[in-house]
């Protein structure tokens, strides 16, 4: 575990070397980032002008939604959003390079080319963070304070989870890289919103399948003071650790198959 | 004394689907490679080579901890390198003639610090380990340029120190020579053998150039649709293959057949003639007969394929 | 035609584009249901017509590539390969083979990922579709024209490589515009007045916007005539642009020899 973060950190700080280098270009990249994610929340500020409440929250407590799951999507995106171009390596022979060498695997795929811009979206998720906390009358107790990090945490695991499977989603369906991003990218929009907006299923597809709901929906509604509007189980505001703990072993998991699987058949 | 690479009946087997018509899928097995058994010691510069398909590459993905096999006994400095292939990882340096083991968008001494830690060299011997490449490889104004920059040769020389910095008792290398010109190509050889007569370095080359082999190993091992054919010395090899060198000479004018001692005259026409002599001489004797003609234009020397020398291996 | 067939054969991308845009479709369906629930007539839409400027807009993210790339990326690799300076060389037109080529890659994404989720969209919510044959025609001219302004765009940007090697920033930039100002975000309709009125300055709405306004003109009532025109004005604008940048590339070309 201690050697993985170590090749992590090496690996990475190579290519975050290698991006400071160019300091206008990267300042010009993160820049792009932040403006580029917060067009999201641009749009939701326009539809404010229409409305004093959307799906029953008001704009700071969206805000404080948005900035939750913007957070988990920028960290995770940061940390092993590179394993989305795994299919790519696998073509180009760069993976085999990779299975040569005295760190794991999923290491290297996540730390080759790190991508320190991306701490663009996290910036702008923590700058919508501050002003919907300082918005937002909330009934501060330690147990909020330690949901609302621990969400954050948490839900940067779960995105993380989600990435590394559609890493291994590659190897076995190839050029199909996208597939990946309409659960991250899309999830992160989907969560976004507060969930009142959509239908039953979906809520409990978000639930009990992919656990994105965990990210900042329930925690969420435990640090903003409100009932679950769905009559789900109050103690899921508290779940976050479970959800996350659970989905990183599935990932885990169908990580270590795929490599099995990869180094079973050949390309 | 123990090998350091035992290979027991390796097989591998691939599970090859080809689409007949628009619904219908065939599916057949392909041995890539099927029941191989060698052992190398420690400090052996061996060859390995075959026609393209062979098994080659296969085989050494398998070595490497890449591939694993489908069935077979396989050990490398005493690991199993599909069970233990990060620990393996250390002993050995892999070179991959068509891709780069070089970060494209990094400088190249960006590539060798960050193998520096990733291998954890100690700082001493990396240095002193990049001085030495860096000179033995003509690398000094290299360093600084990406590697996206550089033309093949160039790489081909990057890519050896990096498989090397970390002194490694096992390098692979599969086809690195092709695409380099003659100059880089001899370079390369050179190099090779003097790494394996200097430092200790096991070398298995994988190739389809038989002058490869030549020049860098004292034993060869032919492959071919994924059997072990031969295995032993180039005497050998040479004299169970039968296959034979070619000179081919040009002169001013067409003129009686040539007779030179140690070459047979295979072909003539009109003013080209070409002579043949057996694979394992030398060519000198008969260069420097024909060297004394005043009517020599041009003369030129081809090796034997090493399809003719499979061949040859089979039909006898 | 081998504009279609090059990337036809990318058809394990196009599947995983299909599923994106789907899910995308879904939760923008929801997103403006919520908002038109509270509001109305918000924009002149009803929510039928809201959850429709979804669907079609997903449809139009592909065809008329809101994020960028091909023929930009295409053109800013010949420059560094130096394939470039044959491109300019060759007797037929760069700007006219490219757009044809662009074309037909527009309508292979107009087909895979547009339609199908499209027809995701209409089973699972209500759409609304043209009433008459004609403004079915006029929609799909308007969407072809959005394909050559998009096209217009990026050709220029390409074509800057030829300039400044590293066109990245300037794609951000436009592509950050094409995402914000074409509708794709939200539509334009629901844009405070001074947005507004910088967006209907921009060529961005004629990608997503107007081909969408078009398609619902028969149940909104909006005139087609003048959308329309907005668009063959830009592609007019962007197609001259880029013709006389040609021409200034291949005197660079000529002069510096690349």
């Amino acid at each position: 575990m201690v050697d993985a973060a170590r090749g992590f950190v090496v690996i990475a700080g190579a290519w975050v070397r290698a991006a400071l280098t160019y300091r206008t270009s990267f300042v010009i990249m993160v820049l792009v980032q932040v403006v580029i994610t917060f067009l999201d929340f641009a749009a939701i500020i326009i539809m404010f002008s229409h409305l004093d409440a959307f799906g029953g929250f008001t704009l700071p407590q969206i805000a404080l939604l948005f900035a939750m799951s913007g957070f988990a999507l920028g960290a995770a995106d940061l940390l092993v959003g590179n394993s989305e171009a795994l299919g790519r390596r696998i073509r180009d022979g760069s993976f085999d390079q990779m299975l040569v060498r005295p760190v794991a695997p999923i290491v290297q795929v996540a730390a080759d080319r790190f991508a320190i811009r991306r701490v663009g979206r996290i910036a702008q998720a923590l700058g919508v963070l501050t002003w919907a906390l300082l918005s937002v009358s909330i009934d501060w107790t330690v147990g909020r304070v330690v949901v609302l990090v621990g969400a954050m945490l948490c839900g940067s695991v779960i995105f993380c989870a989600v990435f590394v499977m559609g890493g291994a989603f590659q190897v076995f369906a190839g050029d199909a890289a996208e597939v990946a991003n309409a659960f991250t990218y899309g999830g992160n929009t989907l969560t976004q919103y507060p969930l009142t907006i959509y239908p039953t299923e979906l809520v409990k597809g978000v639930t009990f399948i992919v656990p994105l709901a965990f990210v900042n929906w329930y925690p969420g509604l435990y640090v903003l003071g409100m009932d679950d509007p769905f009559g789900l189980p109050s103690w899921f505001q508290f779940a976050s650790p479970i959800a996350a703990v659970v989905f990183v072993v599935a990932a885990a998991t169908f990580w270590r198959i795929a490599v099995r699987h990869y180094r079973s058949t050949g390309s | 004394m123990l090998s350091i690479i035992e290979v027991d009946d390796l097989r591998r087997t691939f599970i090859v689907r080809r689409k007949r018509g628009r619904l219908r899928r065939d599916r057949h097995e392909v041995h890539a490679v099927g029941g191989v058994t060698f052992g190398i010691d420690a400090g052996e510069a061996v060859g390995y080579i075959g026609p393209n398909g062979a098994g080659k590459s296969t085989t050494v993905k398998m070595l490497t901890g890449i591939l694993v096999p489908t069935s077979g006994r396989l050990r490398v400095a005493g690991l199993d390198p599909s069970a233990r292939r990060t620990e393996l990882a250390k002993h050995i340096g892999v070179v991959f003639g068509q891709r780069t083991g070089l970060w494209w968008d990094l400088p190249l001494r960006d590539s060798y610090e960050l193998l520096g830690r990733i291998y954890r060299i100690p700082r001493r011997t990396y240095e002193a380990n990049l001085e030495r490449f860096v000179d033995l490889l003509d690398l000094g104004a290299l360093l600084d340029q990406p590697v996206r920059q550089l033309s093949l040769g160039q790489r081909m020389r990057g890519d050896i120190a990096a498989a090397l910095l970390h002194d490694p008792t096992i390098l692979y290398l599969d086809e690195p020579t092709i695409g380099l010109d003659v100059v880089s190509k001899a370079k390369l050889r050179e190099f090779l053998r003097e790494l394996n007569t200097e430092s200790g370095t096991t070398i298995l080359l994988t190739t389809h150039d038989l002058v490869d082999i030549e020049q860098v190993c004292r034993r060869v091992m032919v492959i071919d649709h994924g059997r072990l054919v031969f295995d032993g010395g180039f005497e050998e090899l040479h004299r169970q293959g039968g296959a034979r060198r070619t000179v081919v000479v040009d002169l001013a004018a067409p003129s009686d057949p040539l007779e030179v001692p140690g070459a047979a005259l295979a072909r003539v026409d009109g003013a080209r003639q070409w002579l043949s002599l057996p694979a394992g001489a030398s060519t000198a004797p008969v260069v420097a007969a024909l060297g004394t003609r005043d009517d020599l234009v041009d003369l030129s020397i081809q090796e034997p394929a090493i399809e003719d020398v499979i061949t040859a291996l089979y039909s006898r | 035609m081998r504009g279609f067939r090059r990337y036809s054969t990318y058809r394990a991308a196009t599947l995983a584009g299909v599923f994106t845009n789907s899910v995308f479709g879904v939760i923008i369906a929801y997103t403006y249901i919520a908002l038109w629930d509270v509001r109305p007539s918000l924009g002149g839409y009803d929510i039928d017509q809201a959850v429709t400027f979804a669907w079609i807009a997903q449809a139009l993210i592909a065809p008329v590539a809101i994020f960028g790339g091909f023929v930009v990326d295409e053109l800013a690799e010949r420059v560094r390969t130096g394939a470039a300076a044959i491109d300019l060389h060759r007797p037929v037109s760069l700007l006219g083979l490219r757009l044809a080529e662009d074309l037909g890659r527009g309508a292979y994404h107009l087909i895979s990922r547009g339609a199908i989720p499209t027809l995701l969209g209409a089973l699972l919510f209500d759409l609304v579709w043209p009433d008459t044959l004609g403004t079915a025609a006029l929609a799909a001219l308007s969407i072809v024209m959005a394909i050559v302004v998009s096209f217009g765009l990026r050709y220029l940007l390409g074509l800057l490589a030829y300039w400044i090697i590293d066109i990245q920033g300037p794609q951000w930039i436009v592509v950050l515009s094409q995402i914000f100002f074409s509708g794709m975000m939200l539509p334009l309709v629901v844009f405070p007045a001074w947005l507004r009125t910088i967006a209907d300055l921009l060529p961005f709405r004629c990608m997503i916007q107007i081909p969408i306004d078009v398609f619902l003109s028969d149940s909104t009532g909006t005139a087609v005539a003048p959308l329309l025109a907005v668009q063959l004005a830009w592609i007019v604008i962007l197609l001259t642009a880029g013709a006389a940048m040609t021409q200034v590339a291949v005197r660079k070309v000529v002069v510096q020899g690349g």
